[in-house]
């Protein structure tokens, strides 16, 4: 009997495995998709109850959401500019988290790479008001936002400081720093009431991204991220990473340079945050002043952990941010609300995403091991 | 001349009063935090806790024209805060550091929001008790006037030492703090024993919240804060979890916090920025200097996750 072993039977046996392979894979795939909906979901109904208390619409909440930053192509653009620092600032959270660091110092390097990319802004005028400006611009944001990180990722590595409260303080330092240089030596004289660095000639700003009314840092942020998701999931460095994140004594057992990957990442996740700062001077402010201090770095930290600190699933996030950012102000003035609504609701969401993190390897439909058992448990009687 | 006949000697009295002045939200802050990681959990949201007590002692003291029924305000909503984040915590798989930032984020987006209207009305300040009369310099008066919360906090730094030492409540807190398991045997549930934790941390932060608002600066407004409720964090690495180390460290930070405004006063205005600064530059230092990358703290509770 063994001999006549039926092919067919085989080869559907071997197509049912593969089938079971892809729906493995679907499940594992759409348990961060499913859980990070049903906790926004969940932070909007909360948030809706808070203005059903203050005597206020939810659905008038949620229809002026959609017209500021969604609804029409206007709208939406806005919401695309509004994105482009928090792309950046995400990467920032997000490249040291795969290491397994809670780095939220974004808005620092953010202000010293505008302020690095400014200083270097002045020489170079003389020089050119095209791309080797830009390029120089970015490289000095870049290097400055990357060695104020990377000081956190070798603090932490070298000395054992806790990166989470180290970071947050050298963005307190870095905007002291900030403030000192631009009402001293990098001051323009001109600038009066408002202390601003010398500011950009207007044919040395970027320009627009073609056939759209959003600024080319829109383009560069979204590079940025597919660069970030190639060298985490597709090559050996950031393989060793992920190794490292997951099981810091197995990395370094295993050879791995756990010392070099730390301020590796962190110089990279700080080199993202100080060209958010560069672009939005080249690209908004035209000098760097107080204004680029605007809360994107903090907003990237809650935009990495929707992503769940994936750098493709940032891109999505960012722009729903960057909507809601955008409709902020239609919302001050047509439902008579302050301006920290936006906070209150980023803030709900923020303990709600992170609050239904207790919900993973919970759902059946979303756990193939949980089939497994099943199975097993079946064959068993 | 009665102004100028301190001279110099200004600066060192006005750091000695701005030490005083300045680091009372510090020691409660760092008392709080103290009771929460001894019960081996970390809340890194006191900053939020700390800006939100500011904002609902200032308006219940707008609205009861009690600067202490605000105070005790800030520290039922310190509370509640405080029990948000250990009923959050309780649950597995929650990260309480992340769950921090994300609750300093949302008590900061709810403190301006709530606070709006509260920016203009003038709130009654908290009692402060004379301490300089017998000098007939100002500036020596001046320094010498003590706030009655700055008291309240020496007399607590004792009490909470003495409690975590001698009392079967620290005793509780102390297992907890060391081993889950040990205390599951006792028949203890951590987790309650962390809630109730987090939830006093949250309301002594609060506390140092109200007196930013309610005395020093003595007002409500959005940058009330110059990150006090962080720093006290790192605070609590320094003073070893220990509250009388909170003390020291306190003051020490404040005397830091207090050298710009105090250079202001005789005329240096140069770099005012950067001595601003000094508190942070200074608990970073700290940060280098008290921590390793090879052994743990000593001192620090077993179950923390910030130092494992």
């Amino acid at each position: 009997m063994a001999a006549e072993i039926d092919i067919s039977s085989v080869a559907s046996a071997t197509r049912r495995f593969t089938l079971l392979r892809v729906q493995e894979e679907l499940a594992r795939r759409l348990e961060p998709v499913a859980i990070t909906f049903l906790a926004i979901l969940a932070g909007m109904g909360l948030f809706s109850l808070f203005l059903l208390a203050l005597g206020k619409s939810p659905v008038q909440f949620v229809q002026l959401i959609y017209a500021g930053g969604f609804g029409t192509w206007f709208s939406l653009q806005n919401a695309f500019s509004r994105a482009a620092p928090l792309l950046l600032t995400a990467l920032c959270v997000a490249l040291p988290a795969r290491l397994g660091l809670t780095v939220i110092g974004g808005e620092g390097a953010l202000a010293l790479g505008g302020l690095g990319a400014a200083a270097i802004a002045v020489p170079m005028l003389s020089v050119s008001h095209g791309w080797p400006l830009w390029i120089a611009m970015g490289a000095s944001g870049a290097v400055v936002g990357g060695l104020w990180i990377a000081f956190a990722g070798a603090l932490k590595h070298y000395r054992g400081v806790n990166e989470t409260i180290s970071s947050l303080l050298l963005t307190y330092i870095g905007i002291a720093v900030m403030n000192h240089l631009i009402e001293g030596v990098l001051r323009d004289p001109a600038s009066l009431n408002k202390p601003s660095t010398f500011p950009l000639p207007a044919d040395a700003m970027f320009g627009k991204i073609w056939g759209m009314d959003v600024h080319w840092g829109f383009a560069i942020g979204i590079i940025c991220c597919l660069l970030a998701w190639v060298l985490i999931e597709r090559t050996t460095i950031g393989f060793a990473a992920r190794v490292s994140g997951g099981n810091l004594r197995a990395a370094q057992i295993q050879g791995l340079p756990v010392g070099k990957l730390i301020v590796g990442f962190t110089f990279l996740a700080g080199a993202f945050a100080g060209l958010a700062g560069m672009i939005e001077v080249a690209a908004v402010q035209g000098s760097a002043n107080g204004s680029i201090i605007a809360g994107y770095g903090y907003t990237g930290i809650l935009v990495a952990f929707l992503a769940r600190h994936n750098p493709l699933a940032i891109i999505p996030v960012s722009i729903l941010l960057g909507g809601v950012a955008a409709a902020g102000g239609l919302i001050q003035r047509r439902m008579g609300l302050p301006d920290a609504t936006v906070l209150v609701l980023q803030g709900t969401l923020f303990i709600s995403v992170l609050f239904f993190e207790t919900l993973y390897g919970r759902f059946k439909l979303f756990n193939p091991e949980m089939w497994q058992i099943t199975r097993l448990g079946k064959d068993g009687q | 001349m009665e102004e100028t006949a301190l001279g110099l000697w200004g600066v060192p009295l006005a750091i000695l009063a701005g030490a005083i002045r300045v680091s009372t939200p510090f020691i409660f802050v760092s008392l709080g935090e103290t009771l929460t990681e001894r019960s081996g959990r970390i809340n890194l949201g006191l900053e939020g806790t700390l800006v939100f007590g500011a904002m609902s002692a200032y308006a219940v003291a707008v609205l009861t024209q009690s600067a202490w029924l605000g105070v005790l305000a800030a520290m039922c909503a310190g509370a509640v805060f405080g029990l948000l984040h250990g009923f959050i915590c309780k649950f597995p798989k929650v990260n309480d550091i992340a769950i921090g930032i994300a609750m300093m984020q949302f008590g900061l987006g709810l403190a301006f929001f709530l606070g709006k209207p509260f920016i203009q009305p003038v709130a009654p300040k908290l009692p402060s008790i004379p301490l300089g009369n017998w000098s007939s310099l100002p500036q020596v008066q001046a320094a010498l006037t003590i706030n009655v919360l700055f008291i309240v906090g020496l007399i607590l730094t004792f009490a909470i030492a003495w409690m975590l030492k001698n009392t079967r409540i620290g005793l509780i807190l102390r297992v907890v703090g060391d081993s889950s398991d040990a205390a599951r045997a006792m028949g203890i549930n951590p987790n309650t024993v962390r809630l109730l934790a987090t939830a006093a941390g949250g309301a002594l932060a609060a506390i140092g919240g109200a007196y930013l608002s309610l005395f020093y600066p003595g007002s409500w407004n959005e940058r009330i804060s110059s990150g006090q409720g962080l720093m006290a964090v790192a605070l609590v690495i320094f003073a070893r979890w220990n509250p009388k180390g909170c003390l020291f460290a306190s003051l020490l930070f404040g005397g830091a916090g207090a050298l710009g405004p105090a250079l202001q006063s005789v005329g240096v205005t140069q770099g005012y920025y950067l001595f601003y600064a000094a508190p942070y530059v200074l608990t970073l230092i700290i940060l280098i200097m008290t921590s390793s990358p090879t052994t743990r703290l000593s001192g620090a509770p077993e179950e923390l996750s910030l130092t494992k």
